[in-house]
């Protein structure tokens, strides 16, 4: 550096920087992964991000997600100060700290879970949803940390507990931590049980390995979204070890429905209606005894929002 | 050269058959050779001692899998007494995967469940390899309810690659039956004392490693993924597996270190493999102490510290 550019103040030199990244201009179309249909984005945000040519649910961040589900009022985020550290000193083909840099850099969370405290048509609720872009919606000791804390508000409110999944399994980086984020989240889903709160399991495109094999499959309700992959060992590995063709539609919801994995399978498009429809039965008898009076399906859901209860 | 020794056990091998040879020769001919004999068995002993004092973690990895390792039949026969098998999952089928059963340890009275491997090709394929399907898990859990209802203790040694990757066992919800025997187990009110004996393979060994006290043998390991499995996922090759094991700190000793340890349980020189009889006894000892332990404390203090057990796994900055 040179002694002149030692003179200009900081903000000024870092000013051409910053203006180069606002000039990246944001995609206008998106290709549809299913059906190749080039789809103008604000209409398939529109549309949930499900195409509207082939009805393929499109992956979407955990953000969107709590967007599309949550009531826009009285959102409170839980654990959002928690952070990935890296016991392990990790590092394959690149650091695991720089993976997570990297991560958070592109999506602009800490970690692979969100969790929010907010309302659906006006009931409260706690909602947690996975990033697949985080590494995958992998679960490391963040993801199992915020789980709980999301599970022990529900608890301390008596409200309902959703999880969004969209996650590759357990976290490799963090080896027997994440293994063991299995148990933690599992342990802390006996609570919710013993309370009477519902916990509803909502598996989206793709939840596999550890977070299936724990908390997606332990659900009072069970749902999938439409065509999600869903399983324990991925395709390839199975491919490999029995040396068969898997059948057609092979760990998609509509195979784990016919074999009674899954209560039901919801499109993205229904799911605040349908759900808050479900969970306004589930909790009737709990409300009841606290003189609460649910609403019924039919009312006017934008009318509910407004309303504060 | 012999197969049932890995590769670097091979010096220790050749030595041993050298020393049998000897034996057999002083035996046939009446010829006093002990000298050179008890020479080359202490040679034997310091070979196996430098060999196995500088064990890198894939060494371990490769010990915790070796095909004349104790399984689970083998510390039912040398520890438990009054064996009795329990089959089937009530629902499906009996998985010979995973073993479980009613025993008594030194007189005590408790549940047994173990992952359970092949000697032999035909056995090794009727086990499957030590691999359960979901039947095995649900097994496992409807005899450890049972235990719970009848105030038994639950012993669990792990030893499996993983949860068998097969299309049935997708179909009949792999992943359920683990998450369930997870959610009960952590909750299941009487005391759990699990052991990791050789592979713990991720959720599959999970499955059965809920519990109160968390204990492995010296060369055993635990891990999240097979070092195979996480080499070819992270550096795109198999080959570099060896990097895998050490990164991910599958041994004892590490995982001490990581904290989530009770106890290692020492091995006998040259593994557990070399005496059953002595891993058996330092097994058995440990399980009886832990027991002994956990039996004292109250049911409701022990299940509120198995919880907070349960809840400080993890580590993050807030």
């Amino acid at each position: 550096m040179s002694w002149f550019e030692k003179l200009v103040p900081s903000t000024i030199r870092t000013e051409g920087s910053s203006k180069k990244k606002g000039t990246v201009p944001e995609g206008l179309w998106t290709k549809c992964p299913n059906c190749s249909a080039i789809l103008y984005n604000t209409e398939l945000e529109r549309n949930s991000s499900v195409c509207p040519k082939c009805e393929h649910h499109m992956r979407i961040s955990a953000r969107t997600r709590l967007e599309l589900f949550l009531d826009k009022n009285d959102q409170e985020e839980i654990g959002a100060g928690i952070k990935p550290t890296d016991p392990l000193k990790f590092k394959d083909s690149k650091k695991y700290k720089d993976r997570i840099t990297q991560a958070q850099k592109q999506t602009k969370e800490n970690d692979a879970l969100v969790v929010v405290k907010g309302k659906l048509k006006g009931k409260d609720i706690v909602a947690a949803a996975f990033d697949f872009g985080f590494m995958g919606g992998s679960m490391g000791s963040v993801v199992g940390e915020r789980f709980v804390r999301g599970v022990n508000k529900s608890l301390e409110l008596n409200i309902p507990f959703i999880v969004f999944t969209a996650s590759g399994g357990a976290r490799m980086q963090e080896s027997l931590f994440s293994l063991f984020q299995m148990v933690k989240t599992s342990a802390a889903l006996t609570r919710l049980s013993e309370a009477g709160i519902p916990f509803i399991s909502f598996m989206t495109d793709p939840t596999m390995g550890g977070v299936s094999a724990s908390l997606a499959m332990l659900g009072d309700i069970n749902v999938a979204e439409p065509n999600a992959l869903i399983g324990f060992a991925g395709p390839r590995v199975i491919e490999q070890t029995v040396r068969e063709k898997l059948p057609d539609g092979f760990q998609r919801s509509e195979f784990l429905q016919d074999h009674g994995a899954i209560d039901m399978i919801i499109d993205r498009r229904e799911m605040r209606d349908k759900l808050a429809d479900i969970l306004s039965i589930l909790m009737a008898s709990k409300l009841e005894s606290t003189g609460y009076n649910p609403i019924p399906s039919t009312v006017n859901e934008s009318a509910v929002d407004e309303q504060t209860v | 050269m012999d197969l049932k020794f890995l590769d670097f056990e091979q010096p220790i091998a050749e030595l041993e058959a050298k020393i049998k040879e000897l034996r057999r020769v002083q035996f046939d001919n009446d010829i006093n050779i002990s000298d050179a004999l008890e020479q080359l068995e202490s040679k034997s002993k310091t070979l196996t001692e430098s060999i196995f004092s500088g064990l890198s973690d894939w060494q371990i990895s490769q010990l915790s899998r070796h095909p004349g390792r104790p399984y689970t039949l083998d510390y039912i026969d040398l520890i438990f007494s009054d064996f009795h098998e329990l089959h089937g999952d009530r629902a499906y089928a009996d998985d010979p995967a995973i073993i479980c059963g009613l025993a008594r340890l030194e007189g005590q009275p408790v549940a047994l469940i173990g992952h359970q491997k092949g000697r032999d090709t035909k056995e090794k394929i009727y086990r499957n390899f030590g691999m359960p399907r979901p039947e095995g898990y649900r097994k496992a859990l409807r005899v450890m309810k049972m235990a719970e209802r009848f105030g038994l203790p639950i012993i669990c040694l792990i030893d499996t690659p993983g949860a068998y990757p097969g299309i049935g066992a997708e179909e009949r919800g792999q992943s359920e039956a683990i998450a369930r025997n997870l959610f009960e187990m952590a909750r299941l009110q009487t005391p759990i004392i699990c052991t990791v004996i050789g592979e713990g393979g991720s959720g599959g060994a999970l499955a059965i490693g809920v519990g109160d006290r968390l204990i492995m043998l010296e060369y055993s390991t635990y891990s999240v993924i097979s070092p195979e499995g996480c080499a070819s996922i992270l550096w795109k090759s198999a080959d570099k597996s060896q990097l895998a094991a050490e990164a991910m700190g599958i041994t004892s000793d590490r995982i001490r270190e990581q904290g989530f340890l009770d106890e290692v349980v020492r091995e006998p020189l040259g593994g557990a493999h070399r005496d059953f009889q002595k891993t058996a006894m330092n097994l058995r000892e440990t399980l009886l102490r832990h027991l002994e332990e956990l039996k004292r404390d109250s049911m409701e203090h022990l299940m509120e510290k198995r919880y907070q057990r349960i809840m400080a796994f993890g580590v993050y900055t807030e």
